[in-house]
């Protein structure tokens, strides 16, 4: 069974971003940028399919600029076997994305596309679920465990009440979260591996994918911010506060 | 112009969130109508009907769409929206685990993008946004003939839960696509109020040290009435469960009051909660990131604070 993973080149995690001066968006230049956590927890979970002889073969794809040919490597050195860059301009909207990786799924036809629930930058969470949609797929989103019983896979979803568990047909749509697996770290020889396995480089026009997009950001700013109160002394001194000073309990 | 409502319900009840995306609405402006899909919800319908301000709502009962299979709902709301005999000008859910599985799937087949999580309603065609964990507020604008927005409950003040006396229409629909189905749920029981709706969120970090010592954080609830949640660190070092979780891809509460014990507060945290009236934190290192948008700090072995706290109130 052949596995789609799709990654994104994101603001590493333990980076605080700045808004810039003129409000156009947020301060990228000179910040360190990694693999997005979802997506590296959705890599994780095709190399363990594969570690178990589930998966035959795993395709990581991305959507960005050609900086993000180090998070494919990354992937690679995880246990990747080869990677494609759609090569496109930072700030595509999930649709756009969604849109490219479902031409990529008409041409590798995977049985199942591994996705990050969401990426910490834009903070949407939408695009497995859009690839569902125009693909035309079962979804199993906020994943906590998956396993692959006959022709249906069985996902364990992350939901507001506890945990939910659906089965799906293949082909299908993943996403995960955080409990799904702890991803491993890249030994030295499997980054030098890395190197050597195919990086393939696709243009949005050469999928015929048309990446136009109805929402247009017309500022960004930074947070109203909170500033810090005041250090009490004792249990007792706080109760007082929250009694006669915020009145809230 | 009209707009649908996909209402969160969950026990044969209104979800407080739905309340929270009639307000949006509101604000929006338009007929709003709200969408019951699942099976067995008259009651929620009947509910959803009393709504203030809510015009219509619309009833989708029907075993497909129990447990709320994005595959079958989203089917459902495209064609609703499709269909036109009312033309939409947004279609909007709440940002829960339903609200963010369902819509994305509904904007990518009516071909719109989506705008996730609004807190502010600018125009009915612009919108403000947290982006990068809160810590950047993008205002949107849509150009696109529906809007597909979802909506973060904090951001908008519930209306009231009676008052309205919407006209509700059965539809016959029964889309089911047959790609999946609904094997088991564990859900978490407990007589706390649910973290989202809580007035008073106590929660608990690493600091905690094993998942039995949140028997401490459950006593003070009870004592408070509050609802228990927890730092990402406390869900990953496996504590407590996901769903007690929150932050930036957890839970976003905005309770009256908010207290955080042994929590340092990094950046994904604060995103869950810095929107919160008060918020208390204990911890016993006064470094911790968590003092700076605390209102009042108390730095403190947690395991003396918190029963000591218990028995002061």
């Amino acid at each position: 069974m052949k596995v789609l993973v799709a990654i994104k080149r994101v603001v590493d995690f333990n980076v605080k971003v700045r808004v810039k001066a003129d409000n156009s968006g947020v301060d990228l230049a000179n910040v360190k940028m990694a693999l997005n956590p979802f997506c590296e927890i959705a890599v994780e979970e095709a190399v363990r399919l594969k570690e178990q002889g589930m998966a035959s073969e795993i395709v990581v794809v991305s959507v960005g600029p050609s900086t993000a040919q180090e998070q494919l490597r990354t992937a690679l050195a995880l246990g990747a076997d080869r990677a494609i860059l759609i090569e496109a301009a930072d700030d595509l909207s999930s649709l756009a994305v969604a849109k490219l990786l479902k031409a990529l799924v008409d041409k590798e036809q995977p049985q199942l596309v591994i996705l990050g629930k969401q990426a910490i930058d834009s903070d949407n969470n939408q695009t497995g679920q859009m690839l569902a949609a125009l693909s035309g797929y079962a979804q199993g989103t906020f994943a906590s465990k998956v396993e692959i019983t006959g022709d249906k896979l069985r996902v364990t979803r992350e939901v507001d009440g506890g945990l939910q568990t659906v089965a799906l047909n293949l082909p299908a749509i993943v996403t995960t979260d955080l409990r799904l697996n702890e991803p491993r770290y890249a030994s030295l020889p499997n980054i030098m591996k890395a190197k050597k396995k195919p990086l393939d480089t696709v243009t949005p026009q050469a999928l015929g994918v048309n990446t136009a997009c109805t929402v247009t950001t017309l500022k960004v700013e930074a947070p109203a911010s909170r500033s810090a109160g005041i250090k009490v002394k004792s249990v007792a001194e706080l109760v007082e506060k929250l009694k006669n000073e915020a009145k809230v309990i | 112009m009209a707009i649908l409502i996909i209402a969160e319900h969950e026990g044969g009840a209104v979800a407080s969130a739905t309340l929270n995306t009639v307000a949006a609405a509101a604000q929006i402006g338009g007929d709003i109508h709200v969408l019951v899909a699942g099976s067995g919800v008259g009651a929620v319908a009947e509910a959803s009907a009393k709504i203030a301000g809510v015009a219509k709502v619309l009833v989708a009962d029907n075993a497909a769409y129990a447990h709320q299979l994005p595959e079958n709902v989203a089917r459902l709301v495209t064609a609703i929206v499709v269909d036109q005999q009312v033309i939409y000008s947004h279609v909007l859910a709440p940002a829960t685990a339903n609200g963010k599985n369902i819509l994305p799937r509904v904007a990518a087949a009516l071909d719109v993008d989506q705008i996730s999580e609004i807190i502010t309603v600018e125009s009915p065609d612009t919108f403000k946004r947290p982006i990068y964990a809160g810590n950047a507020i993008a205002t949107v604008q849509s150009s696109a003939a529906v809007k597909v927005i979802t909506v973060r409950a904090t951001g908008f003040d519930a209306v009231a839960a009676v008052g309205g006396s919407a006209h509700i229409e059965q539809l016959a629909a029964a889309h089911d696509a047959g790609l999946s189905s609904f094997v088991s749920e564990a859900l978490a029981k407990s007589d706390r109020p649910e973290l989202t709706a809580a007035k008073i969120v106590v929660s608990g970090g690493r600091g905690m040290q094993n998942g039995d010592n949140f028997k401490h954080l459950y006593s003070l609830a009870d004592k408070l009435g509050a609802g228990v949640g927890a730092s990402r660190a406390a869900v990953d070092a496996g504590f407590v469960p996901n769903d007690m979780q929150v932050g930036q891809t957890g839970k976003i509460v905005a309770p009256q009051l908010y207290i955080a014990v042994g929590i340092s507060g990094a950046i994904q945290h604060l995103a869950g909660m810095k929107d919160s009236k008060v918020i208390v934190a204990i911890n016993k290192d006064e470094e911790a990131p968590i003092f700076q948008v605390a209102d009042y700090g108390l730095v403190a072995d947690l395991f003396e604070a918190v029963p000591e706290l218990e028995q002061a109130l």
